[in-house]
């Protein structure tokens, strides 16, 4: 039952933070504070987690290819699908989850637990809309970050392929160009767009309903990181299977 | 002034508030006072309309809260000042940001407008040389003071504090007080204050109510608390060692 009223929560959290919207000037100023917290912030962890991860695609590929008829551009093609169709959109949504969704579920939670929530619902304001609202528009940004993520993996994977020799930089130019097609990316960044609103909006959902003290909050970051992991995983399969099955 | 009639708050099985009537008047610091538990900081939250309530009624000048339009509530809210227990200033802000966050939300003042008001309520609350500090950086009283100016900065017709002076030392504590005191006879504001501390009850307690088990039990004021028979609130009021002493001295001076 707790599972129901929960969804029925967050649902009603969603048509809130559409109400009463708060003074644009007072907006603009959360907006930009936000995408400062959660975008920019988040640019050098993704940067360099894709980085890496493309670079470790790339030798796992290169060294699982030990038959000769496979061409050696393969190494290059199989970096860029999965940066692009998995790593890059899902696998760093997950560690997202873990940075942005436990800033978000701490910021607000620790502001519910000091009445700094109570303090902005006696004023008259919708802290639904003041709190999460922002958070939403500034995720909007989220498949920027990914882009440059993707960049940055299929880059790694250059790399790895140049520095240790698993197979040369003409090889995996051609790898990257092969077959590819543009809904891919279309599908990749239609995923990040579903997770950027999961990413904004259930860790606001945990920090805004908390209940308790300092170490609640603790707890609700956590539950919050375990809720957001798995409905983007689940998202991930539903998305796949309409988009690509 | 704000009437309450047979106000009744549960949860779940647990009745708080039990059928209170009162009433608090403008231009006077009207306490709320009782034990932990008696249902105080539940009948102030029934006050702002952070707890809904199940029966009963509450009015602001003559203006049933309950039977308000959101919008109407919204402006009713715009009137209202309020201190919390911690004091609830935006972290993220500067104590200069925090007093002049609802100015920006609720006035279409200029910048130059806003800033002359809240250079005027911190330097009222003698915090002029606080603007750019942190509330991380101010110690408890001056959170406090930051408080009450946020509060009061928009011309409020009501303010309600929520134990003002919980966690401050007795000094700072009748600053506080006084501040508060002299701000609701100022303006003319109607002030509800919820405390447990005697001090605050012989200092500022034009009118009291006494809180029981959700229940009124008893009301009066400053100069009538120490001459009450009744037994709950002797109970309350002179569980200290301090208050037995005065209330000896008060019955042997009366002898």
């Amino acid at each position: 039952m707790s599972y129901l009223h929960n969804i029925g929560a967050y649902f009603l959290m969603i048509a809130e933070m559409f109400r009463k919207p708060t003074k644009w000037s007072v907006m603009k100023t959360l907006i930009i504070k936000d995408i400062d917290d959660l975008i920019i912030g988040s640019l050098g962890i993704v940067a360099f987690i894709l980085f890496f991860v493309g670079g470790v695609i790339t030798i796992q590929t290169a060294l699982n290819i030990s038959n000769p008829l496979i061409p050696k551009y393969l190494v290059g093609f199989a970096t860029r699908q999965s940066v692009i169709l998995e790593f890059a959109p899902t696998f760093t949504s997950i560690i997202m989850a873990g940075k942005v969704g436990s800033f978000i579920t701490s910021s607000i939670g620790t502001m519910r637990v000091t009445e700094q929530i109570d303090a902005l619902e006696v004023m008259g304001i919708n802290s639904i809309n003041y709190l999460v609202f922002p958070k939403f528009i500034a995720m909007l940004l989220y498949p920027f970050v990914i882009s440059i993520g993707m960049f940055l993996g299929i880059l790694g994977g250059m790399a790895a392929c140049v520095f240790g020799g698993y197979t040369t930089l003409d090889d995996y130019i051609v790898g990257i160009q092969t077959d590819f097609e543009t809904f891919h990316i279309i599908y990749s960044f239609m995923k990040t767009f579903v997770f950027a609103f999961v990413l904004a909006t259930i860790p606001s959902f945990y920090g805004y309903f908390m209940k308790g003290g300092a170490l609640e909050v603790g707890k609700a970051s956590t539950t919050s990181f375990v809720w957001t992991s798995v409905v983007i995983i689940l998202l991930n399969y539903i998305l796949t299977d309409i988009l690509l099955g | 002034m704000i009437i309450v009639e047979d106000l009744h708050k549960s949860f779940g099985e647990a009745h708080v508030l039990k059928g209170i009537s009162t009433t608090f008047e403008k231009g006077k610091t009207n306490l709320i006072i009782g034990q932990s538990g008696s249902g105080k900081t539940v009948f102030l939250k029934c006050l702002l309309g952070l707890f809904d309530y199940e029966e009963g009624s509450i009015s602001y000048e003559g203006k049933i809260f309950s039977q308000l339009s959101e919008d109407q509530k919204r402006d009713l809210r715009a009137d209202i000042g309020m201190v919390f227990q911690g004091s609830a200033l935006f972290d993220s802000m500067t104590i200069g940001e925090n007093v002049m966050f609802p100015l920006k939300m609720f006035t279409n003042q200029s910048k130059s407008e806003m800033q002359d008001r809240v250079n005027f309520v911190l330097k009222r609350v003698n915090l002029e040389d606080a603007h750019n500090k942190m509330p991380s950086e101010a110690s408890g009283g001056m959170q406090k003071r930051v408080a009450i100016a946020r509060a009061i900065v928009n011309n409020p017709k009501y303010l309600f504090c929520d134990e003002p002076n919980s966690g401050l030392d007795p000094k700072t504590a009748i600053v506080i007080d006084n501040l508060i005191q002299e701000i609701t006879n100022e303006y003319q504001i109607t002030t509800v204050i919820n405390s447990h501390d005697m001090n605050s009850v012989m200092e500022i307690g034009e009118t009291i109510i006494f809180l029981k088990d959700g229940l009124k039990a008893w009301s009066g004021s400053k100069e009538t608390i120490f001459k009450t028979d009744n037994e709950v609130v002797t109970d309350f009021v002179y569980s200290s060692n301090l208050m037995k002493k005065v209330r000896q001295m008060y019955i042997e001076e009366k002898q």
